[in-house]
């Protein structure tokens, strides 16, 4: 297969689809079983509605989950899914990856699975840049275990176990992301399909592991989590729609603007003005320097959620593990030949008995 | 030692003569003695940066091309430079070699080489009397003899009386050696393990061109290291031909009754595993994924791996222990040979992941080289006592098969063993081996590619469902084992994973009955593994004490169970290779002896389970000194077993 021709380079080694797809082919026989009004319906059905036009063999695709609801996921595809265990997904996702150019693998997992049990993981097949996509499902709070203050929960939440207020404080998970060496580093909300879908084409598009946040509503026990992001009133202000190529600004009208502060280097948002237009930062997502992407991640305010990017921050190429790991395995033949079990277990320290 | 887990019939491995006197004296040109041996164990010790290890793995080459039979004990601190000169820093090698097929290192040194004073004492108590100690002189200073607690020197109070000591200056003489080198005093004085091992090869015959080829590539880069090093050596080699303190040289012929015919290499159990998972690889056809984290004594077999690429293998040196693992298994969801190799506390952190293996039902191979334990414990020691958590080491009902090794060579066969259960079944497997098999070496008869066993097994490429559909647990009716359908394969895409699932089907099921019949099934299929009948060396078919072992201690019990038969005791031995499910005729052969002994390192773990599932007063004898047993204090352990009986 040429990777030329394929719309999704990354994907140029997996087999396509014999016949157009439809979203109905990608949903299983089982039972959705989440909660009543909860966000991952709407992931589920973004997901299932965006995955026809990657126009790949079913078969070859494949997600793999952890522990938490989030990561129910992959019984409600019908393609091939590991439901494993809590925090390990991305590890078990890099096996099969790395043994595995043809498949299209992803990674379902949650801000308790990612971030609190599996963060290990994650650094490091983040650093790695292994050919996966994980989706990062976020909804500040332990949903499976009955509402708990997760590793992205603000301070001072109340919670079962923290009746006082929670004492530690969170992980932003893009500033973790980019400060683990991510190439492609994005955010989205469950609640805009469009804008959801567009980011995960992006993410199929690119070359190397994709962290997708998904802010996510766990409308149990963090109901309104996100409101600030979505209802009429505030979301215009709160987010920051970022387009690479495009100067950053946002708010009704497109009012406000994203500077960089010429004292620190920092970013901070400002009215846009005629005298400060043209001084406008203007999103630069292929960026080889991370520090643009990680100032952004800085942005938003951890409590109101005000100034809240969302789109892709940071989409570099670099090295895949995976697609190195084949090309030394092809080098060793080249150089060796295709190697002998005979001449292997005998060396070259022999003798003989008679 | 062959691989073979049998008694040979062939020359006892007798206990220990007072120095390596008895022979057929014979002069030779220079009018040096020449004394032929049947066997000997060399000790080589000093610092940890004196190249212990190196030496001893020279001189153990040479003898292994020379024919003779050979077994090995590297033993050196976890420390990677301990402080120079300590009791701690102390490393060594024995080596064990002989005309005659021998089973173990030896249990004590018929020669000592000692290149410092603390060498000498952490070593002393394990020498016969009567014995040789080559000391290196030049260390013996006031300073190095206070560090170890000496207050006189024990070359000079009488304190070696009992023994043959040569004293020998060996740095002065390496020095005195490359004088003309250009070295730096320094860098001369590394090169006196060269130096002895150049004497000693003297002492034994040794051929030495391999050793000269040897240097000449480790240090191709650096030819002048490379040239001080084989002056070094030929200068020790003449330094025993010329001198008079070395009057006597010995001949030990090769082992040419010991061996069946066939080509033969020296191998370490480390380097046989790694071999033997590439074997597998090539027989099952499948490719070889082996997800890692470097540990103690495991590290060399994920070294040896990363160098077959052309095999197709794929080596990945994970973040930590779950990662290993977790690879591994997603790898073999993909239709890989998923291996992970770690010690002790690894499979400790693994244990989850093992778990979710056992529920998905995938073949993963889970090689253990036990440590000493617990916790950190003995990073270079040898222990067995990770037995129980292989077994029982899981929450929930988690049955694994367990696979051990007996020798270092039978480590490759081993590997392929638990490889076929992993594929047949689709299961974890553990294979437990452990420091001493994974540093020590012996002679391994090399075998041809067709010896090997076929190891393929079939994908699922088909609905297995009259109307079309598939069910990624139903089940194979004679090995209960599901279908591996791997990804790319079309109509069978499926969902596995760690919750419960209806039998079949594989979907979500918190059916009550369902649990029952999944737990009871996941038993049955390891129960139901077809694994061979032990078999018992009885010779007289009369004894009424059996020893059964399992795992390294194979080469001390049958060297103790040859003591005990020469004179003139009757002993039954068997050796276990299954650990779980134990072989179908185990309880029979108990039933069959008034009393069994089993010899562990560790407090009596395999006896545990034998009285747990066969009601049978098995006996312990356990030590975990992190170093193999002693043949002759098993068959110290054995005739008083026998006197009970009497």
């Amino acid at each position: 297969m040429s990777t030329e021709t394929h719309a999704f380079p990354s994907l140029g080694l997996v087999p396509k689809a014999a016949a157009p797809q439809s979203m109905k082919d990608f949903k299983s026989d089982q039972e959705v079983r989440w909660c009543p009004g909860c966000g991952d319906y709407a992931i589920l059905a973004a997901v299932q509605s965006f995955l026809p036009e990657l126009g790949l063999a079913r078969e070859n695709i494949v997600f793999v989950s952890g522990i938490g609801c989030s990561s129910r996921f992959p019984y409600y595809l019908n393609t091939y899914g590991m439901h494993s265990i809590h925090g390990r997904a991305p590890a078990i996702a890099t096996g099969l990856a790395a043994s595995r150019p043809d498949l299209s693998v992803w990674v379902v997992t949650g801000d308790g699975d990612a971030l609190s049990i599996g963060g290990n993981h994650l650094i490091h097949a983040l650093r790695r840049n292994v050919n996966l996509k994980i989706l990062l499902f976020n909804n500040r709070i332990y949903g499976l275990t009955k509402g708990q203050y997760s590793p992205t929960s603000e301070v001072g939440k109340i919670t079962k176990s923290t009746p006082m207020g929670s004492l530690d404080a969170p992980f932003n998970p893009l500033s973790l992301a980019v400060g683990a060496e991510a190439s492609f580093v994005a955010r989205t909300i469950d609640s805009d399909r469009k804008h959801l879908q567009s980011v995960l084409r992006a993410a199929a598009e690119h070359q190397g592991t994709a962290l997708v946040e998904i802010y996510q509503n766990c409308n149990i026990f963090n109901d309104g989590a996100f409101d600030a992001l979505k209802e009429p009133a505030t979301r215009d202000q709160a987010l920051i729609r970022l387009e690479h190529g495009q100067p950053i600004r946002f708010g009704s009208d497109n009012g406000m603007g994203v500077f960089r502060d010429p004292a620190t280097g920092d970013l901070t948002t400002a009215a846009v003005t005629a005298d400060n237009a043209d001084r406008v930062l203007v999103h630069d997502a292929h960026a080889d320097s991370p520090t643009t992407a990680f100032a952004l991640t800085r942005l938003a305010a951890q409590d109101t959620l005000h100034n809240t990017p969302i789109g892709v921050l940071r989409s570099v190429q670099r090295p895949v593990y995976d697609t190195q790991m084949l090309t030394q395995l092809d080098q060793a033949v080249a150089q060796r030949g295709r190697g002998d079990l005979g001449a292997l277990l005998t060396g070259s320290d022999t003798w003989t008995v008679d | 030692m062959t691989s073979q887990v049998e008694v040979s019939e062939s020359t006892e491995d007798e206990p220990l003569p007072v120095a390596p006197v008895a022979g057929m004296p014979a002069q030779n040109g220079d009018g040096k003695r020449v004394t032929k041996l049947d066997r000997v164990v060399i000790r080589f010790a000093g610092d940890s940066g004196d190249g212990m290890q190196l030496t001893g793995d020279r001189f153990t080459t040479e003898t292994a091309g020379f024919g003779n039979d050979l077994s090995t004990l590297p033993n050196f601190p976890a420390e990677i430079r301990a402080p120079a000169g300590t009791l701690p820093g102390v490393s060594s090698f024995q080596l064990h070699f002989a005309d005659h097929d021998i089973l173990t290192p030896g249990d004590a040194p018929h020669v000592l080489v000692a290149m410092n004073p603390a060498a000498l004492k952490a070593n002393l108590g394990d020498v016969p009397r009567g014995a040789e100690i080559i000391v290196n002189t030049d260390e013996f200073t006031k300073r190095a003899l206070a560090k170890v607690g000496y207050a006189a020197d024990p070359l000079g109070d009488g304190a070696l009386d009992a023994y043959s000591v040569h004293p020998v200056p060996l740095t002065t003489l390496t020095v005195e050696a490359l004088k003309d080198s250009g070295l730096a005093r320094k860098d001369a004085e590394r090169a006196k393990n060269m130096f002895a091992l150049g004497l000693l090869s003297w002492m034994y015959h040794r051929p030495t061109e391999g050793t000269e080829r040897f240097l000449r590539v480790k240090f191709a880069n650096k030819p002048d290291i490379a040239e001080a090093n084989v002056t070094a050596f030929r200068a020790g080699w003449n330094y025993g031909e010329t001198t008079e303190d070395f009057a006597v040289s010995y001949e030990v012929a090769p082992a040419t009754a010991a061996f069946p015919a066939g080509r033969y290499r020296n191998i370490s159990g480390n380097l046989a595993l790694a071999y033997g998972l590439v074997a597998a690889s090539e027989q099952s056809g499948l490719p070889l994924f082996l997800g890692s984290y470097p540990i103690t004594p495991a590290s060399d077999i994920l070294h040896e791996l990363s160098k077959h690429k052309n095999f197709g293998v794929r080596t990945f040196q994970a973040e930590d222990e779950i990662a290993g693992i977790g690879a591994a298994l997603g790898a073999a969801f993909g239709g890989s040979l998923g291996v992970t190799t770690t010690s002790g506390p690894g499979v400790a952190l693994k244990s989850e992941t093992i778990g979710l293996a056992v529920s998905l039902e995938l073949p993963l191979l889970v090689i253990d080289i036990q440590r000493g334990g617990p916790s950190t414990g003995l990073p270079t020691k040898t222990e067995q006592a990770d037995l129980l958590q292989a077994m029982y080491g899981r929450n929930g009902e988690a049955p694994v098969p367990i696979v051990a090794p007996a020798t270092a060579a039978d480590c490759f066969t081993a590997a392929l063993e638990a490889a076929r259960i992993a594929l047949t079944y689709r299961t974890p497997v553990f294979l437990l081996s452990d420091g001493y098999l994974a540093n020590g070496s012996e002679p391994w008869r090399i075998p041809e590619p067709d010896e090997l066993p076929d190891l393929r097994v079939p994908f699922a490429t088909e609905p297995n469902r009259p109307d079309g559909s598939f069910w990624p647990y139903l089940r194979d009716p004679e090995t209960l084992a599901r279908p591996w359908a791997v990804p790319g394969t079309p109509g069978l895409e499926h969902r596995v994973g760690g919750i419960e699932k209806q039998d079949g089907t594989g979907n979500i099921s918190y059916d009550p009955a369902n649990h029952d019949h999944m737990v009871r099934i996941r038993q049955a299929k390891i129960d139901g593994i077809t694994v061979p009948d032990l078999v018992v060396d009885d010779p007289s078919g009369k004894a009424g004490l059996l020893v059964l072992g399992w795992g390294s201690t194979y080469g001390p019990i049958a060297a103790a169970v040859r003591r005990v038969r020469a004179a003139g005791g009757e002993v039954a031995q068997a050796h276990l290779r299954h650990l779980n499910p134990f072989p179908a005729n185990l309880g029979e052969v108990l039933a069959g002896y008034d009393r069994v002994l089993v010899p562990e390192m560790n407090l009596g773990q395999l006896a545990h389970l034998l009285r747990a599932r066969y009601l049978v007063d098995a006996q312990s004898f356990t030590q975990v000194t992190g170093l193999p047993f002693k043949a002759e204090q098993l068959a110290d352990a054995l005739t008083a077993q026998l006197e009970v009986q009497s």
